[in-house]
């Protein structure tokens, strides 16, 4: 017999590889914002606007065709502090993941909040868009880095409690 | 870039991928140490049952399967599926069999693949050892595949 140490653990790797291809009204946003520009679609019935849009209101379940452009400003609704390194992260810790509800849109979406304390994070909190530099744009979420606080008065709860 | 009808569409290489690092507990554990070091072990019920890989339970009783017993390394193919075109995640870069493998003095059939050269060499019942490589580190890939064995 080894003295070696009995085995306590195995690696199990999953690795899904595929080839995306985004069209319609994904392609749509993804071309919008390789030029600095968030767009959403608005459904005809509950008038709610979709961002990034998927062509189809959830509710509602009717095709989204009105195309509008909301802020690159937005209130953050919820929010974590990510504090656990990952193998697929390199951002420092702590770092704070958001959602955050753009001027104009009825859905938030997931980014980061930095270029403050996370302590400073909190719901209600105004925020804008940190884009990457315009020579580096492309058809991708990626040209925004992250979002920073704008200094604004906090949203009221009641003002955004349906987009937790 | 534009399609012909001017709609716009983008691709790109979407990759998920998880490294999950799995706790094996002491009885998984002690199969994979026993790999380490190029031995095969299953556990054995109170009904006489050996059970490869190990349980930690009977899963006839539900009890607790403590005994461990050394089986293989050979054994037998239970069944058998040919891989005519493997993809670059298989464990082989040349078509082989996914199998059902009864090691000796076990009750129960073990996948693994086996490297048989050809399909019309696969059969059930065939006898296979198992290949080893290099450089064990306590994981199921220590084992490299089973060959028939009786000469290539």
């Amino acid at each position: 017999m080894s003295e070696a140490e009995p085995v306590k653990s195995i690696v199990t790797p999953t690795r899904l590889e595929y080839e995306y291809t985004a069209v319609g009204a994904q392609a749509r946003f993804l071309d919008e914002i390789s030029r600095g520009r968030i767009i959403g679609q608005r459904c005809p019935q509950c008038r709610k606007v979709y961002v990034p849009a998927r062509g189809a209101c959830p509710r509602c379940g009717v095709p989204t065709a009105e195309v509008v452009e909301v802020s690159d400003r937005g209130t953050v609704t919820t929010f974590c502090v990510v504090r656990v390194p990952s193998e697929n992260i390199h951002l420092k810790l702590p770092f704070v993941a958001a959602h955050i509800l753009l001027d104009g849109a009825d859905i938030p979406f997931f980014a980061l909040v930095g270029d403050c304390e996370v302590s400073e994070v909190r719901m209600g909190l105004r925020v804008a868009a940190v884009w990457a530099p315009r020579a580096e744009w492309g058809p991708t979420f990626a040209n925004i880095r992250h979002f920073r606080p704008t200094g604004e008065p906090d949203v009221a709860f009641e003002k955004f409690k349906e987009h937790l | 870039m534009a399609a012909a009808d001017g709609e716009v569409t983008f691709s790109a290489p979407h990759i998920v991928e998880y490294a999950y690092r799995r706790s094996v507990g002491a009885v998984l554990g002690r199969f994979f140490t026993g790999l380490r070091e190029r031995k095969l072990v299953g556990t054995r019920t109170r009904a006489g049952r050996v059970l490869v890989p190990p349980c930690e339970y009977d899963p006839d009783t539900g009890e607790s399967v403590a005994e461990f017993v050394d089986v293989g390394p050979s054994g037998v193919v239970t069944t058998w599926a040919w891989v005519h075109a493997p993809s670059a995640k298989h464990p082989l870069p040349r078509p082989f069999a996914w199998a059902l493998i009864r090691l000796d003095g076990a009750d129960t059939a073990m996948l693994h693949v086996v490297d048989a050269g050809s399909e019309s060499r696969m059969r059930t019942g065939m006898r296979v050892r198992p290949r080893w490589r290099a450089q064990t580190v306590g994981e199921i890939r220590d084992i490299e595949c089973f060959e028939p064995e009786t000469g290539r």
